[in-house]
């Protein structure tokens, strides 16, 4: 049994002090949108041998507490973008469920008219600015969205999500560079899953050197924080929303997390040999979702009753927005043709 | 005065033109492009590496940082391609960028940006963002300028989806199409060439456009149609004037932008005189001239009276020494040679 990247964190033993802190129903409205993104990509990943979403998935699957710890500290009209894996981010700013589905089954109505397709998720009423399928592409676009945010005296921050291997691009270090220089009011958020496809961290970068210390030594305000646990992600995001609201420039927080499944595709790919399904196993009894849900109802905040309610909410929601998908109409020729000179 | 500079003010010539009025050099209608559209819209603003130096960008963005703020003008890091995704992400929430190169080769390096989101993203959003946008580069020629500080890369971008490309020829063109890139809600590439720079020419005052995607005939002809754009038709019409005491005439088209490319305005042309020489800064091989070959081919080949002919570079990277640069490079004297051959095509006497 090889376990090479071992979960760190602290579960929720040291988080009794948050309950004092917030309103019980944020604290369960976080459990909420964590469980409602595992059900949507579960339910995904069941439908995905059927052929019907001709799409490439990215799932989201152990990652939850990173979507939405982070994005429960954004307000609507902070500007988000992501990467290829952006299903959970995109639900956990309030992306319409309905616009991804229908996008997945390449429907007109999908939320970028069947053009971008899973890796390229998109609702801007709720500043889900964009994604793009080449790693670290976003990064400098969301650091102009925070340039533009500073000319133009608007009051959102920039958010962008990118993984430990974009962080071997170099233009994530002429992103970080630039807005350090002008203090632009941009959140690097790192989700360091430790794969790269099925290349481990260790033959790509120097293990000894951690991501963030290294945006630190670009002069941004740079942490760490278990990826896991969906408070201490919301705290740190909150703290640097904060600060690149008041003035104070760029924030760089790196969360260690877990891939449950493959890079894409439906199912955990461990047998393949490139991960030991041990190591797989032992992030799981630090599922993110359980174990908040366990930390919830420790507390009092969450019972069974409760639970039972947000899933079958969760399970009908879910069964109306793929009937709704899967009944709406294709695109036509005509679509084909749109939209590729702006007027 | 180095000897780079004293052969580029040897290069000064007038535009020919009907209008009468005042006189700008190329330069300096660039530069009132750029005043007039950041003092008319507070969203532009003009960055790279040199627009706030003692050179400004060959005195294209001379003032402008004095006249607007540093906020509004600013240099660069050397990050090419993180700067042109930044200049996306500008565009995308409300800002009209103009990056400035000094040269087109470091645009190579913002490839990723160019042609993996600039380009698609109003098309992969479903029309929801737009990219407005301006890419400014000088094309270099001579002293040494070599295979890294010299290339016309418009042929490599030609075929991508999304993309507006701009190659005036004029002081006036110089300046009306900056303002119509600006105003664009697309990305839109311009190339200048370094050799038409001191070039003086008559430039109206305030803004007026010149329209994106449409080609105006220089001069009018019958023997053969000259089609291009930039310092390859400069270079082309200068070798038409030494053939005109041979009775030689011709439409000279200049199409001031490849894409999107005025496919009416080439084969009116060569329509009408069945005789096509297409010329280009760029490699000919698969690149602008090929392109325009290949419209021309597909829509009137039964017109032709000889084969198409074009003048680009040779299938080489451009060598830095002078002796061989005088080799490599078309000259008046190879254009002649070209219209010549195409009029008298071997074989076909």
């Amino acid at each position: 049994m090889v376990i090479n990247f071992p979960y760190q964190g602290s579960d929720f033993e040291d988080c009794g002090d948050f309950v004092a802190r917030y309103e019980a129903s944020f604290l369960t409205q976080m459990f909420h949108s964590m469980l409602r993104i595992r059900r949507i990509e579960e339910a995904i990943e069941s439908q995905y041998h059927q052929d019907q979403m001709k799409t490439p998935i990215h799932l989201v699957i152990g990652q939850e507490a990173a979507s939405v710890g982070a994005c429960s500290a954004l307000k609507k009209s902070d500007i988000l973008y992501c990467g290829h894996r952006t299903n959970g981010a995109y639900l956990a700013k309030g992306g319409d469920l309905k616009g991804m589905l229908s996008e997945f089954f390449c429907r007109k109505n999908g939320c970028v008219g069947s053009r971008g397709g899973s890796m390229h998720l998109l609702d801007k009423s709720v500043g889900m600015a964009g994604s793009s399928a080449i790693v670290a592409g976003a990064v400098p676009i969301a650091t102009g969205a925070a340039l533009s945010a500073q000319l133009r005296g608007d009051d959102y921050v920039s958010t962008v999500f990118l993984g430990d291997a974009a962080t071997e691009e170099g233009v994530v270090w002429e992103s970080l560079n630039f807005a350090a220089l002008k203090k632009l009011p941009i959140v690097y958020f790192c989700e360091n899953n430790f794969f790269s496809v099925c290349t481990p961290l260790e033959e790509r970068q120097p293990l000894d050197t951690p991501i963030y210390k290294k945006a630190a030594a670009f002069g941004l305000h740079s942490v760490q924080v278990d990826g896991s646990n969906v408070l201490k992600v919301y705290e740190a995001v909150t703290s640097a929303v904060a600060r690149a609201r008041r003035g104070d420039g760029p924030s760089f927080i790196e969360v260690p997390v877990y891939r449950w499944r493959g890079h894409g595709g439906a199912g955990d790919d461990s047998a393949s040999g490139y991960r030991d399904p041990a190591e797989v196993a032992d992030w799981q009894k630090h599922c993110p979702v359980e174990g908040y849900a366990g930390f919830l109802q420790r507390e009092g905040l969450l019972d069974s009753q409760q639970r039972a309610a947000m899933e079958q909410q969760i399970s009908t929601e879910i069964a109306e927005a793929f009937q709704h998908a899967e009944q709406s109409e294709n695109p036509t020729e005509e679509d084909l043709y749109s939209h590729v000179y702006c007027n | 005065m180095p000897w780079s500079e004293a052969f580029l003010e040897s290069q000064q010539t007038h535009t020919t033109t009907q209008v009468v009025g005042r006189e700008l050099s190329y330069t300096q209608a660039l530069n009132e492009a750029l005043s007039l559209a950041m003092a008319l819209d507070p969203n532009v603003f003009v960055l790279g590496q040199g627009v706030d130096d003692p050179s400004t960008m060959f005195g294209v963005t001379k003032g402008l940082a004095e006249q607007f703020g540093s906020p509004r003008v600013f240099e660069t890091p050397l990050s090419e391609e993180g700067l042109t995704g930044i200049c996306t992400g500008a565009a995308m929430h409300g800002l009209r960028p103009v990056y400035c190169h000094n040269r087109p080769d470091f645009l190579l390096l913002a490839f990723n940006q160019i042609v993996n989101h600039a380009s698609k993203i109003h098309y992969m959003d479903n029309g929801q963002n737009r990219v407005p946008m301006v890419i400014w580069s000088a094309i270099g020629r001579g002293w040494g300028s070599g295979a890294q500080h010299s290339q016309a890369i418009q042929g490599l971008l030609m075929s991508v989806p999304g993309l507006k490309i701009v190659m005036p020829s004029t002081p006036y063109d110089a300046k009306g199409l900056m303002l119509s890139a600006i105003a664009d809600n697309n990305p839109v590439l311009i190339f200048e060439h370094r050799w038409l720079m001191k070039q003086q020419g008559v430039v109206p005052e305030g803004i007026y456009n010149v329209p994106i995607g449409k080609g105006i005939y220089r001069e009018r002809g019958t023997d053969l149609s000259i089609i291009g754009t930039s310092h390859a038709l400069a270079l082309a019409q200068q070798a038409l004037a030494s053939l005109k005491e041979q009775g030689i005439s011709a439409d000279v088209v200049d199409l001031r932008t490849l894409k999107p490319l005025d496919h009416e305005i080439i084969l009116e042309s060569v329509k009408k005189t069945g005789r096509a020489l297409i010329v280009d800064t760029g490699w000919a091989m698969g690149g602008v001239c090929a392109e325009i070959g290949c419209v021309i081919a597909e829509n009137c080949p039964q017109i032709l009276k000889a084969p198409i002919k074009r003048v680009g570079l040779p299938d080489l990277p451009t060598p830095a020494g002078h002796t061989l640069e005088q080799l490599y490079y078309p000259s008046e004297e190879s254009m002649a040679r070209a219209i010549l051959e195409l009029l008298n095509p071997i074989g076909m006497e």
